[in-house]
């Protein structure tokens, strides 16, 4: 089960209303993941900043890991706080900095970072964890998310996607990989980190590690389909793009859309009939093992 | 002519109402609005026909009876699956197992189909206008399948006794399936299913290459007793 859905708009014009068309999706899908969901958003670039989105608890004091930041980063960050994360933005020559007071600060978790994409994921059913977040004002150029139905490990938010491991870098997953532990153990060799024993927390820092080493979305992409080993449908989401990929067998299902305002990936084809326009849209199954990607221009 | 918006009637009443048809049926019903949803039109044992104007999700038209269904759209997983007998009509694609383990029928896919189509059929008749995806017709046991563009890796993998029809290209042949002759009632089946398919004047059965069970697999072979 769980469900994924992916949306990258090609029409500038639609940009205000690409979160609340990834909501709509992502609600189609309560029933195929009651448990937890996630979504990423890319969001306009503040120039000069990078953007942190922080998970705290519920009714968390934001001021005890903001106020110190006002030294650090020389001045206050700009940040919104939505439900139990906050986006914060801060220059990027004070990025290690300001990382480094986060990780010092009890009780608060960097979700992710990079210059436009903004993660926010939640335990509860997915229309509702839209709802807490406030995803349908959200706006930007190409959105993913994932409501999951647990079946392998327990309902926490180290078990919700997407999953980010760099900078503007996030995958969310339907599926199982088989091999996860012993790439897991490679990509530790090669520097990365990992916050969770989850599988697909690895396909991500593959992804990571591979475009860190100067491959390109698609040659990451095409390199999985090599080195990762078992069921996956992957949506990926990068700082200007937005990528599919299949395992060879296809043991999950996944359904495309496109027109020329927008292109769209959904598990089932359910997720995208409020698409605007999805009655002219050209609709097909991506073919396994085959890469599709777009980027914006 | 019965019509059934889908975005006001749920999807449960549609169904009920097919099934409480009279075993004479006859009339056509109409079904709007699907929106991809599973299992439309399932489970009918009359011969109504139901035209669905949309894409349509899970299991549409399964364990048919009877019933001429024709999507105006495309289809998810299991389109016709366990079709017992029957017409189902796919206008646009379909997507994985496209009349799995279906009895009996026939299927006519105007699209491509993907993969596992005809997965464990046992008796459906399927003809895909378009090509096949990978494992199509895997353990197959009875029936036809007939496809005229191409088909992926591993057709009729450990198949039984079903006949596979292919015009275009083959990537691979599974485990134990292998070409065989095209004879002549061998055409006599492609003209009627071409011509059930509405395509019977245009596609020559000399351009299809016969594909069926090499039935190694299925027969114990003495000199395998060590094996167990």
């Amino acid at each position: 089960m769980c469900g994924i859905v992916g949306l990258f708009l090609k029409d500038a014009d639609l940009r205000p209303e690409l979160g609340a068309l990834t909501g709509t999706m992502l609600g189609v899908f309560c029933d195929r993941g009651p448990d937890s969901a996630g979504f990423a958003v890319y969001g306009a670039e503040i120039p000069g900043h990078v953007k942190f989105t922080l998970r705290a608890p519920k009714a968390f004091d934001w001021d005890r890991v903001l106020r110190p930041l006002v030294d650090v980063g020389g001045a206050p960050p700009c940040a919104t706080i939505r439900d139990t994360h906050a986006v914060i933005a801060v220059l990027v020559e004070k990025e290690i900095l300001v990382r480094a007071e986060i990780e010092r600060t009890a009780g608060v978790d960097i979700v992710g970072s990079g210059r436009r994409m903004e993660l926010f994921k939640e335990v509860g059913r997915p229309d509702r964890v839209a709802a807490r977040f406030g995803l349908a004002e959200m706006t930007g150029s190409h959105a993913i998310g994932h409501t999951r139905m647990a079946t392998e490990s327990a309902v926490t938010i180290n078990g919700a996607h997407p999953f980010t491991t760099g900078p503007d870098q996030c995958l969310v997953h339907n599926g199982s990989l088989s091999n996860h532990n012993a790439v897991r153990r490679e990509l530790i060799r090669n520097g990365l980190a990992f916050q969770t024993e989850n599988d697909t927390e690895v396909a991500a820092g593959y992804m990571t590690w591979k475009m860190r080493e100067g491959a390109s979305l698609e040659q990451a992409l095409d390199a999985m389909l090599v080195d990762l080993d078992g069921f996956f449908t992957f949506v990926v989401g990068t700082e200007s793009g937005f990528g599919v990929l299949r395992d060879p067998i296809a043991c999950k299902p996944a359904v495309m859309a496109e027109t020329d305002r927008w292109v769209a990936f959904g598990t089932e084809y359910r997720a995208l009939v409020d698409l605007p326009g999805v009655e002219n849209a050209r609709v097909w199954e991506p073919e396994p093992a085959r890469v599709y990607r777009w980027e914006r221009h | 002519m019965p019509t059934i918006d889908l975005a006001t009637t749920p999807l449960r009443e549609l169904n009920a109402a097919l099934h409480r048809r009279a075993p004479d049926g006859g009339e056509v019903w109409r079904v709007l609005n699907p929106r991809g949803q599973h299992a439309v039109a399932a489970g009918i044992d009359t011969p109504v026909t139901v035209e669905v104007d949309g894409h349509v999700g899970y299991y549409c038209a399964g364990m048919n009876k009877q019933a001429t269904v024709v999507v105006n759209g495309n289809a998810g997983p299991g389109v016709a699956e366990n079709m017992m007998s029957g017409e189902v009509r796919v206008r646009g694609d379909a997507s994985q197992a496209a009349g799995a383990t279906g009895c009996g029928g026939l299927l006519v896919i105007d699209g491509n189909a993907s993969a596992r189509c005809g997965i464990s059929m046992k008796g459906i008749e399927i003809v895909v206008k378009g090509s096949v995806g990978h494992l199509s017709a895997f353990m197959a046991q009875a029936g036809n399948l007939v496809v005229l563009g191409d088909a992926g890796e591993a057709l009729g993998d450990s198949l039984y006794e079903a006949e596979l029809y292919v015009r275009g290209e083959v990537k691979s042949l599974g485990a134990d399936c292998i070409e065989k002759a095209l004879g002549s009632e061998h055409k006599a089946v492609l003209v009627r299913l071409l011509n059930a398919a509405g395509v019977g004047n245009e596609i020559d059965v000399n351009s299809f290459r016969r594909y069926g069970s090499a039935r190694k697999l299925y027969h114990f072979h003495m000199d395998n007793i060590g094996h167990y």
